[in-house]
């Protein structure tokens, strides 16, 4: 079992051309993913790692049926093939790009929420279901393995040191969902949490989230009005110092907004287990799955 | 990237926003020439620090004569680490009361954000909540009269008033979209002319950098120290902090838990660096250089290899080493993509790698400050 993508997910590349389009469709083939096509208008009738390349986003929905997208086109062009998607019936929508205009982000966000898209990120790693062998996203393939486990982070390296530590550990992952580390983005904490509380296979839920904006203070207060499975979170940034952007466009304190100790302290209350360094995760997973 | 005050003006007067239509000036005659046409007036430079006032940037002029002396004294100056090149030369006006406006991105609500006060003249947050007007606009649909309307209403404008606020707050909409602002900010929104008219006295107005491409009629104004522009002009991202161990790690959140490792084990990290996935050797070993240029203790190279391979990482490493030589002590943690490949060309160049987090953030701190320190 797994959220949001499974193995019947039926996945284009817009932009499967470029390097890294091209790199990473390798790696999602070589993963078990089932891509149908690719999307660039000058080189339909391609192939790549022997996907056809389709001309449009409807052109590949017609003849494929494909019902998630996985985007790698340049920034400056990410809402236009966004909002291609969106109108062609793409239902999953995983935006990879870093550094999309957030007024524009804010337009794909709206049109999305009109057609029920589901978008993950911009500036994501992507989502991953191991059980299922689908990937949309650039992860590294080998650090992860089928488990009880559902990951959400902001951050994708984290994330992978994490995974890593937990699937060292034998402790496996149902999904692990990338947020992104922009300030506007599709799926949040609460909207990961909402779909692993429900998710039969998914025993126990890691956060890895960061300083920055109140998505940690709200998830503490969803798991505490909702979630009735363990969570265990590690932040980032706690040496952080007020007013600088730590790489992520979210990651920053703003006043006395967005702190280290604010997030520690709802997430605690709401009887999150904290980790104080990373590695600590898989023994604070194991306990709380005793 | 923040706009000077003076561009920020421009930005407004062209949609709509009145502003006192002061003069942008490079010497002190110009300044005499625009307080002539301006009569009594202040001098402002044209820096993008607070306090300008309390560190002398802003002075009083009743004569030309008088402006161009306050001009003398202000163009050159040094204030707050910035020379000051341009002033704004605004005519002095009789403000009856201060309001507030600005509009802002809401990354919760993912739509801008308007909030409007009557309180205005002090920074907004420290205007109690009650006292501040909060108004979400749906971006398919843009700002509606209506809302204007009813935001003037809400902070207690009638008639004429009420028209001029609405005009000034569709304009500032407009300018806030077509630049692809983060922020605009009128404050304060100065009731003058004996309360007949409302002008924008000051104001702020921050383009967001991933826009930046496509408005090239902003001059680049780029913040932060050497270290950080030498840095940031590779690509990547680096904020400059005030420890003595340096960082170089893999990904933003990983830079952030680095920092956060080193600190737990009485580390002090001199930077944030997330030395991006998938770099070449190239940019990598430039970092690397520029890490090894601030002289710190000890440097901290922590990287998981997904998209970033750490073969590479290992190579740019030791191609510093073969140029310049590496005369602080180095700590190399790597797992990940490549990671057997990367720590044996490290080996090759006699610097051993660490794959546990933990235990290569502990040898980092002793190789900066000594066993037991």
């Amino acid at each position: 079992m797994a959220v949001i993508i499974d193995r019947n997910t039926r996945v284009i590349v817009q932009g499967i051309t470029g390097s890294q389009g091209q790199f990473h469709t390798g790696q999602m083939l070589a993963f078990g993913t089932n891509i149908v096509g690719g999307v660039n208008f000058r080189k339909a009738g391609q192939e790549v790692h022997g996907v056809p390349v389709f001309a449009t986003v409807h052109e590949a929905v017609e003849k494929t049926g494909a019902n998630a997208s996985v985007m790698f086109v340049p920034a400056p062009g990410v809402k236009d093939a966004a909002f291609e998607a969106i109108h062609a019936g793409i239902k999953v929508l995983v935006l990879i790009p870093e550094h999309v205009p957030t007024q524009e982000t804010m337009e794909i966000m709206a049109y999305a929420e009109r057609h029920g898209v589901r978008v993950i990120g911009p500036n994501t790693f992507g989502i991953i279901s191991p059980g299922e062998k689908v990937k949309m996203g650039i992860m590294p393939n080998h650090i992860y393995k089928p488990g009880p486990v559902g990951i959400v982070a902001r951050s994708g390296t984290l994330s992978y040191e994490i995974a890593y530590n937990l699937s060292n550990s034998g402790l496996g992952q149902t999904t692990v969902i990338g947020m992104g580390g922009d300030r506007v983005i599709g799926t949040n904490f609460v909207d990961a949490l909402e779909l692993f509380n429900a998710d039969p296979a998914t025993e126990a839920i890691v956060m890895v989230g960061e300083i920055g904006g109140i998505q940690e203070e709200l998830a503490a207060e969803y798991i505490k009005e909702h979630v009735r499975k363990p969570v265990v979170a590690y932040l980032a940034g706690k040496s952080a110092p007020p007013g600088k952007r730590m790489g992520h466009a979210g990651a920053i304190i703003e006043g006395n907004r967005g702190t280290y100790e604010s997030k520690v302290e709802a997430l605690t209350a709401a009887g999150v287990k904290v980790a104080a360094l990373p590695w600590e995760i898989p023994d604070l997973v194991r306990d709380a799955l005793k | 990237m923040k706009l000077y005050e003076y561009l920020a003006k421009q930005m407004f007067a062209e949609h709509g926003v009145p502003t006192g239509n002061g003069i942008v000036c490079t010497t002190p005659e110009e300044v005499e020439e625009a307080a002539r046409k301006i009569g009594p007036c202040a001098v402002k430079a044209q820096v993008l620090v607070g306090g300008r006032g309390k560190a002398g940037g802003i002075k009083l002029a009743d004569t030309p004569e008088e402006a161009r002396a306050r001009a003398e004294e202000i163009l050159g100056m040094n204030l707050k680490g910035y020379i000051v090149d341009k002033v704004l030369v605004d005519p002095q006006i009789k403000i009856e009361k201060e309001y507030y406006v600005s509009i802002t991105l809401d990354g919760m609500a993912k739509k801008p954000l308007i909030m409007a006060s009557a309180y205005g003249g002090v920074e907004i947050e420290s205007v109690p909540h009650d006292k501040i007007v909060f108004e979400h606009v749906d971006i398919a649909t843009g700002l509606m009269p209506f809302q204007a309307r009813e935001i003037a209403r809400k902070i207690g404008l009638t008639g004429d008033l009420a028209d001029q606020f609405t005009k000034i707050l569709v304009g500032l909409y407009r300018a806030f979209r077509k630049y692809d602002a983060e922020l605009v900010e009128i404050n304060p929104l100065a009731l003058t002319d004996n309360g007949t008219r409302l002008i924008a006295a000051d104001g702020r107005f921050n383009v967001e950098d991933d826009a930046l491409f496509r408005h090239p009629e902003f001059p680049r104004v780029e913040e932060g120290t050497e270290l950080e522009k030498k840095v940031r002009a590779i690509g990547l991202a680096f904020v400059q902090l005030d420890g003595d161990i340096a960082v170089m790690a893999n990904g933003a959140g990983m830079a952030m838990g680095t920092l956060d490792t080193l600190a737990y084990y009485g580390g002090r990290p001199a930077n944030f660096l997330d030395a991006g996935g998938g770099s070449g050797v190239e940019p990598t070993a430039q970092a690397f250089d520029a890490l090894l240029g601030t002289r710190p203790k000890a440097i901290f190279v922590n990287i998981f290899g997904g998209i970033t391979r750490c073969d590479l990482v290992a190579e740019a490493i030791v191609q510093v080493k073969k140029a310049k030589g590496i005369d602080v002590p180095l700590v190399v943690r790597m797992v990940g993509t490549n990671d057997v490949r990367g720590r044996e060309i490290l080996a090759e160049a006699g610097i051993q790698a660490y794959t546990d987090m933990g235990e290569a953030a502990k040898a980092a701190v002793e190789a900066a400050y000594g066993k037991g320190a």
